[in-house]
């Protein structure tokens, strides 16, 4: 009976250890970004960090968002034109694009880019830090390792990503006027007319940038995270690297759920 | 030299986004500094709004000249009151200046469209506008024009 009864429970057990322990890793991570956090500001040597990581994060990030801002614009402005023209109302091709690009696909596919682009690198980075010790070096000599490895990191990626996202939107609508106007013969005032009247600097342009804010400082926290828990073996850093991306894609995509619901005020 | 060049690509990075907020600014959301100066508020009653939303255009010969800043119902008289933030600039409206929801297009959205009277003196901050026209509802248009054809 006692058997049966252990049989029965221990995948109940099992899933209580595996929810526990998911927990114990939410919790490690919340306190790793409060200890991350600059409370004092970032000092001299701090702000030469910075600049290096937006430079590695953003700078570096910048063709494969462009490139692809471009493609995603002119793929919408086809899209766009074939559904609309059936309704008759190819004009309104502008206010369809820009305002994709700007509420949703700006921020996202940015933030799907810059896990894959940027965050890998980071979890990669850190492991191999920490598989080299020197993260128990800087310890040893009395340096926070929080404050001179994440802090800088997590920065530069909460500054590179609305950045990034503000280009992708940009380079795409451009991209979708492209398409629109000298292929598919979109009137171009109207395409600029209808969008400009439609699209508004607060409610799109500033909440998009709140989103990408909001992915940018996720993703990053996500990547440094990982990479800083990571196993310091070869395998464990892939392990780590993988876990970046697959986490913070999800992330992102969970998250905006919410955003958009909060922005838009629906539900 | 690369620490340099390194800085300066980072320097780059940031203007190419302050370029981009403005570039959104002017030329996608069409902001313009007319926008945001003083504005005065005026009334109209309606019997009917017939889909007219907050933020809707207030036009005059079909140039945008201010918004609306609020619709709600008066419980006294039961006629919807829409509340109009004109551009100062506009300052010039007649006491009997009339007010029409139309509708941009055939399927497009519903906005206020004004025109200017004769009178010599203005609206000012809390005016109303008593010359109104309802929206055309297109339900009640179909039904007077199966009750006129069955009269004939």
């Amino acid at each position: 009976m006692a058997a049966l009864m252990d049989k029965i429970l221990e995948p109940v057990h099992k899933l209580g250890l595996f929810g526990l322990v998911r927990l114990q890793v939410l919790g490690q991570a919340g306190v790793f970004l409060l200890a991350s956090i600059p409370w004092g500001g970032p000092g001299s040597a701090g702000f030469k960090d910075l600049v290096k990581q937006i430079y590695s994060i953003g700078v570096r990030s910048l063709s494969i968002i462009i490139v692809a801002g471009f493609f995603v614009g002119m793929v919408l402005g086809l899209q766009g034109y074939t559904i609309l023209s059936d309704f008759g109302s190819a004009s309104a091709l502008g206010t369809m694009v820009s305002l994709t690009l700007l509420r949703e696909l700006g921020p996202v596919v940015t933030a799907l880019l810059f896990a894959g682009r940027a965050g890998s690198a980071l979890t990669a980075e850190i492991g191999l830090m920490k598989a080299t010790e020197q993260i128990s070096a800087m310890e040893m000599m009395g340096v926070d390792p929080l404050k001179r490895i994440i802090t800088p990191r997590l920065w530069a990626g909460f500054i590179a990503m609305p950045i990034l996202a503000l280009l992708f939107s940009l380079v795409g609508i451009w991209g979708g006027a492209y398409v629109g106007i000298n292929m598919l013969g979109v009137d171009e005032g109207a395409y600029w007319g209808n969008m400009q009247a439609s699209v508004e600097f607060y409610n799109d342009v500033i909440k998009g940038l709140i989103k990408s804010l909001v992915f940018g400082l996720v993703v990053t926290w996500i990547a440094v995270y990982q990479g800083f828990d990571s196993i310091p073996t070869s395998e464990g850093i892939s392990k780590a690297t993988t876990q970046t991306v697959v986490l913070g894609s999800l992330a992102v995509l969970g998250l905006d759920f919410i955003l958009t619901a909060i922005m838009l005020g629906s539900i | 030299m690369r620490t340099r060049l390194m800085e300066l690509a980072v320097g780059a990075f940031m203007v190419m986004g302050i370029i981009a907020l403005i570039l959104m600014a002017l030329r996608v959301s069409g902001l313009s500094a007319a926008d945001a100066g003083d504005k005065y508020t005026i009334k109209a009653y309606f019997e009917n709004l017939g889909g007219l939303t907050e933020r809707a255009k207030v036009s005059m010969s079909g140039v945008t000249i201010g918004r609306v800043s609020r619709i709600y119902l008066d419980t006294e008289d039961y006629v919807a009151v829409v509340e109009m933030e004109i551009n100062q600039s506009m300052s010039s409206l007649t006491t009997d200046t009339s007010a029409a929801i139309l509708t941009a297009g055939l399927l497009g959205e519903k906005y206020i469209g004004l025109t200017v009277g004769a009178d010599d003196e203005y609206l000012e901050e809390g005016g109303v506008i008593e010359d109104t026209q309802s929206a055309l509802v297109l339900e009640e248009l179909i039904g007077q024009f199966l009750f006129n054809s069955a009269e004939d």
